[in-house]
């Protein structure tokens, strides 16, 4: 399952023979990511965020865990658990930030994650097994996030339990059944709260599975890497350790520099006040906006502000924000391009920065207030979303013609080295 | 510095005896990772100690004005029993002729009252052996063999001034940090 000039693992002691031959999960780590992965030697610091997701779900399931141990999901006594958390408890008020904080960065990292591989074409074949597992992982993170976030039961949670399961009651016919059933009452209170809680603390693990597939996956081809071209030789690889575990460790070093930053110095810098105001079933807040990774999606949901070809418009929006996301699935099919990296593509490049915007503009109209002109600007970016993989990239795939791709990953690296390293006024012709 | 050594290689920096600087590097950084896990994990231990709240409640007010000679009572200190008993003229008297050398855990009622209060004996009800309550307090309830508390779990005998007398015990109960507030109301913990 990997090149052929793999190392392999050699137990050195009686001890490790022993253990080899029993269990070799020894063997199993060196292989996966120690000196037995061959790597591609060019990888940028965008290859670290797949490492900084894994331990961001690390960290994220290690303090949620410890949380669990104080926290209490009933409707009377949630919100005064976490106040408990915060003052009473050894350290809690560290927990409680690091888990609240964590989950924005693990986003930050995932959506860089997610990004870099629509930038270097990591979806497409025969890497889209790895892609389809991601896109799970990605909306089992959604699911966990927002659950997560209904457990402190402020104002917020609650507005956004009865927000996000009022999603199912456009469901024709069985839609309000449904959102019964989900919550085990006709708004959220205590049956909601521990399913919530079961459901948030389950989650994670069920992530941590499919991220173990997704790894799995990613083992049989190799690591894609910035030109996009395919491995050919020894020479164009690296052993995974001890090259791109100190790699992964520099960026550990610096992404836990901004974690412990963001947790003792700006806590609250993403959180709403709202929710540190007890749940209030008899008042809305004035401005509901879910946590900023949501915003993107919050605002096509919205962006269908009358009915349309029949259809009420609040199916319109659910059916629009869920397929902005099941769209992730077709796109290795989608884009028929065999050039996977887009530096080697002139035009989808500039299409690519484009949706990045769009994306971006899509999440400053989701934290908006759901007034004109932010209504228009939400529906043209989400009209653009959509074109973007449906009408956009086919065509560009199409009649794209992209630059020459350099005849291996090594001429790639020596091709760059000579430019760096050439004098000032010089030159390197490629050679055509 | 003032002295510059001569450097024969800067790339690899070897030293004389072999150790470079990468060596240097990898022993720094390591070490470092080590301190920052041993920092996390602190906290994530620690968090189970007893919070602000719990310990809060580790002192308890008791108004003794209603407790008459011969009779006991169960109050709660943190979250666990505690006995306090009027002892008798008599039952003190008996305690007293108890020689040291036939208990387990030699202690005499002075040394487990306060001075001049040698009648009111507060202990905890949590039998040594395993923690269960011992009988004795409650009025009718057996006081066992020595007509003070007796551990129907494992069935450990104390005697009035909640001494171990017979059973697997190791220690007489517990006496808990008090002091009286005035003659009639004591404060515990």
């Amino acid at each position: 399952m990997s090149f052929p000039w793999a190392k392999h693992y050699e137990p050195k002691s009686a001890f490790t023979k022993w253990i080899d031959a029993r269990l070799p999960l020894p063997r199993f780590v060196y292989s996966a990511v120690g000196g037995g992965y061959p790597v591609p030697r060019n990888l940028n610091y965008f290859w670290n965020f797949g490492f900084l997701a894994g331990l961001a779900l690390m960290i994220q399931i290690v303090s949620g865990i410890v949380l669990a141990m104080h926290y209490d999901p009933s409707a009377v006594g949630a919100f005064n658990s976490v106040e408990h958390i915060m003052r009473d408890v050894n350290s809690g008020w560290f927990l409680r930030y690091a888990h609240a904080t964590g989950a924005s960065f693990f986003f930050i990292v995932i959506y860089i994650h997610i990004f870099r591989g629509l930038y270097f074409g990591s979806y497409k074949a025969p890497r889209e097994m790895i892609w389809l597992l991601g896109v799970l992982i990605f909306l089992l993170m959604m699911a966990t996030a927002f659950m997560g976030y209904v457990l402190p039961w402020g104002q917020m949670s609650f507005w956004g339990a009865r927000v996000i399961t009022g999603f199912f009651s456009a469901i024709p016919f069985v839609g309000e059944p449904i959102r019964q059933l989900l919550l085990g009452g006709f708004a959220p209170d205590d049956a909601a709260l521990n399913r919530f809680f079961a459901l948030h603390y389950l989650l994670p693990f069920v992530i941590l599975g499919v991220v173990i597939l997704h790894i799995w996956a990613l083992h049989i081809p190799g690591s894609s890497n910035p030109t996009g071209i395919e491995v050919k030789e020894e020479q164009d690889t690296v052993p995974f350790h001890p090259y791109y575990t100190a790699k992964d460790g520099f960026g550990v070093a610096v992404y836990l520099t901004l974690f412990a930053i963001v947790v003792f110095f700006m806590p609250n810098i993403v959180a709403s006040p709202d929710n540190y105001i007890p749940a209030n079933p008899l008042s809305t807040p004035a401005h509901i906006e879910p946590e900023w990774y949501f915003w993107p999606f919050y605002a096509i949901l919205r962006a269908f502000t009358g009915d349309f070809m029949g259809v009420p418009a609040k199916l319109w929006g659910v059916i629009a924000m869920f397929a902005s996301i099941l769209l992730l699935f077709f796109l290795p099919w989608i884009d028929t391009s065999p050039v996977r990296s887009t530096n080697y593509r002139p035009l989808y490049k500039k299409f690519f920065w484009a949706l990045v915007a769009d994306i971006l503009l899509l999440g400053w109209m989701g934290k908006s207030p759901a007034e004109q002109p932010y209504v228009v600007i939400s529906q043209l970016a989400a009209i653009y979303y959509f074109a973007h993989f449906l009408i956009i990239l086919p065509i560009v795939s199409r009649i794209e013609r992209p630059l020459p791709l350099p005849m291996s990953i090594t001429e790639a690296v020596l091709a760059k080295n000579n430019k760096a390293h050439a004098p000032v006024g010089l030159t390197v012709q490629p050679a055509e | 510095m003032a002295t510059v050594e001569p450097v024969h290689n800067p790339e690899a920096g070897t030293a004389a005896d072999g150790v470079d600087r990468r060596d240097f590097i990898h022993v720094a950084a390591l070490t470092f990772a080590g301190v920052g896990a041993v920092a996390v994990v602190l906290p994530l231990v620690n968090q189970m100690n007893p919070s602000a709240d719990v310990l809060a409640q580790a002192s308890t007010e008791v108004d003794l004005s209603a407790i008459k000679p011969g009779m006991a009572i169960k109050t709660m200190w943190r979250k666990q029993p505690v006995f306090i008993r009027n002892l008798t003229p008599q039952e003190i008297s008996t305690i007293n002729a108890v020689p040291m050398s036939e208990l387990r855990d030699p202690q005499s009622l002075a040394d487990r009252t306060k001075p001049n209060k040698l009648n009111w004996l507060i202990t905890m009800g949590v039998c040594t052996h395993l923690g269960c309550v011992p009988l004795g307090a409650g009025a009718g309830e057996d006081r066992g063999p020595f007509g003070g508390y007796f551990c129907p779990c494992h069935g450990s005998a104390y005697d009035a001034a909640a001494r171990i007398r017979k059973g697997p015990a190791p220690k007489n109960l517990e006496v808990p940090e008090y002091s009286f507030k005035s003659d009639t109301v004591v404060q515990i913990g």
